[in-house]
């Protein structure tokens, strides 16, 4: 009925799909993870300004006009959740997964963390804490997940491949060597 | 307002169930309502607030058991609907029974949507006024229940935190969503315990991040 009435144009539907489908995706994000860990003053770059670093990648626009990166470490885990809606960092990380957005991740990620991450099948040591990002305003949260051990020496596109999208939202790990793909 | 959307720390959904090998969409109806969403947006007949309050504000039990796909295209219809954009006599009938209401902006061709897509819509405003609260400040969320939009989950209201982050100056999603205009204001990361929040069973060690725009904060002691 809005292609009837003349309200959206056919092409620009087609475009919109194909953006999402084909051109912005987690690959996007783990570009810029695996960058981050082989490059110093880059990673420095992307947690001081989020925006302005994966805008050398060329990433950037819709829903991922105010970015901001949180880094995981032996300490501290960063889980990223919109609890009111579904907000999530599109420009690094594509449309979110149907989980992301379902009642039970956003009902428990902010009580119960260490259950989520049961679910997805990561258990941490009790040592490590848990710090939850609730993306209520326009800031959008994107994880730094911590380099597996055993990639020493690994250029960035072998390491993109150990990051996976759960992992640049805190409900994985980068995939160490010898993990099933 | 409180919706169904305001999920944290609800109790009895069971376990996140994450789809292995999930594709982007789920069918040609879920592309068709991704697509449409944001083409109607590009009209200028809504904001992002409107859009989202128009999701919150279906009933509980409707919202709890469609589809995120489902809430943004009833949302969509309620949308078009109110302003006579598309009727629901029309939707019922499944065609088009009126002509073409005027639009603020025109119809958004591919082109212009790629560039929409690709420069985003920021969201960031010139300060005009200086920051109430600093790093380090003690703040509460206020002990409020606003009948409209607002983006202070019920979860934090009468905690005190920390405030950790001076994000910047942005629209106000409280007035924005109801056509009072963006009315700018300072927006704060503020850190929660678990233990604030929760109670003394909380999980050790946890913290809760959340960005509050000024208005929803006070100074604690």
């Amino acid at each position: 009925m809005l292609l009837e009435k003349g309200y959206v144009d056919p092409a620009a539907l087609d475009l919109i799909v194909e953006t999402y489908e084909t051109k912005i995706g987690p690959r996007n994000g783990a570009r810029v993870v695996a960058r981050a860990w082989t490059d110093p003053a880059f990673k420095a770059r992307l947690l001081a300004d989020g925006t302005k670093a994966v805008a050398e990648f060329g990433f950037g626009g819709r829903q991922g006009e105010h970015l901001q990166v949180v880094e995981n470490t032996h300490d501290l885990h960063n889980l990223v959740v919109c609890t009111l809606c579904s907000c999530y960092p599109w420009s690094v990380l594509g449309l979110p997964p149907v989980w992301y957005k379902s009642a039970p991740y956003r009902a428990k990620a902010v009580m119960d963390p260490r259950g989520v991450l049961g679910d997805f099948g990561v258990f941490l040591p009790p040592s490590t804490r848990i710090r939850v990002w609730d993306s209520t305003a326009e800031l959008r949260y994107l994880v730094l997940p911590m380099r597996p051990e055993g990639t020493e020496g690994w250029s960035e596109e072998r390491l993109a491949d150990c990051v996976t999208r759960d992992a640049m939202i805190g409900t994985g790990l980068a995939r160490r060597p010898g993990d099933a793909a | 307002m409180n919706g169904a959307q305001d999920l944290g720390g609800m109790m009895g959904f069971g376990p996140v169930r994450p789809e292995p090998d999930e594709p982007v969409f789920h069918g040609e109806w879920e592309k068709r309502a991704l697509a449409i969403t944001l083409a109607s947006a590009a009209l200028g007949e809504w904001n992002l607030d409107m859009a989202r309050h128009a999701r919150e504000t279906l009933p509980p039990p409707e919202y709890l058991t469609s589809s995120y796909y489902e809430i943004w295209t009833k949302a969509l219809a309620r949308m078009l609907a109110e302003r006579g954009m598309v009727t629901p006599e029309e939707v019922a009938a499944g065609r088009a029974l009126m002509p073409p209401v005027p639009t603020r902006r025109p119809r958004a061709d591919a082109d212009t949507v790629a560039r929409g897509l690709a420069k985003g819509t920021p969201y960031d405003r010139p300060a005009e006024a200086p920051a109430l609260f600093s790093v380090g400040d003690r703040v509460r969320a206020k002990l409020i229940n606003p009948r409209g939009h607002t983006r202070l989950p019920r979860y934090i209201r009468g905690r005190t935190g920390i405030v950790v982050a001076v994000h910047g100056v942005f629209a106000f999603p409280d007035t924005n969503a109801h056509g009072l205009g963006e009315q700018p204001h300072w927006c704060y990361g503020v850190r929660f315990t678990g233990r604030d929040v929760w109670g003394p069973d909380a999980e050790p060690g946890l913290e809760i991040m959340v960005d509050c725009w000024e208005p929803y904060l006070e100074r604690a002691a």
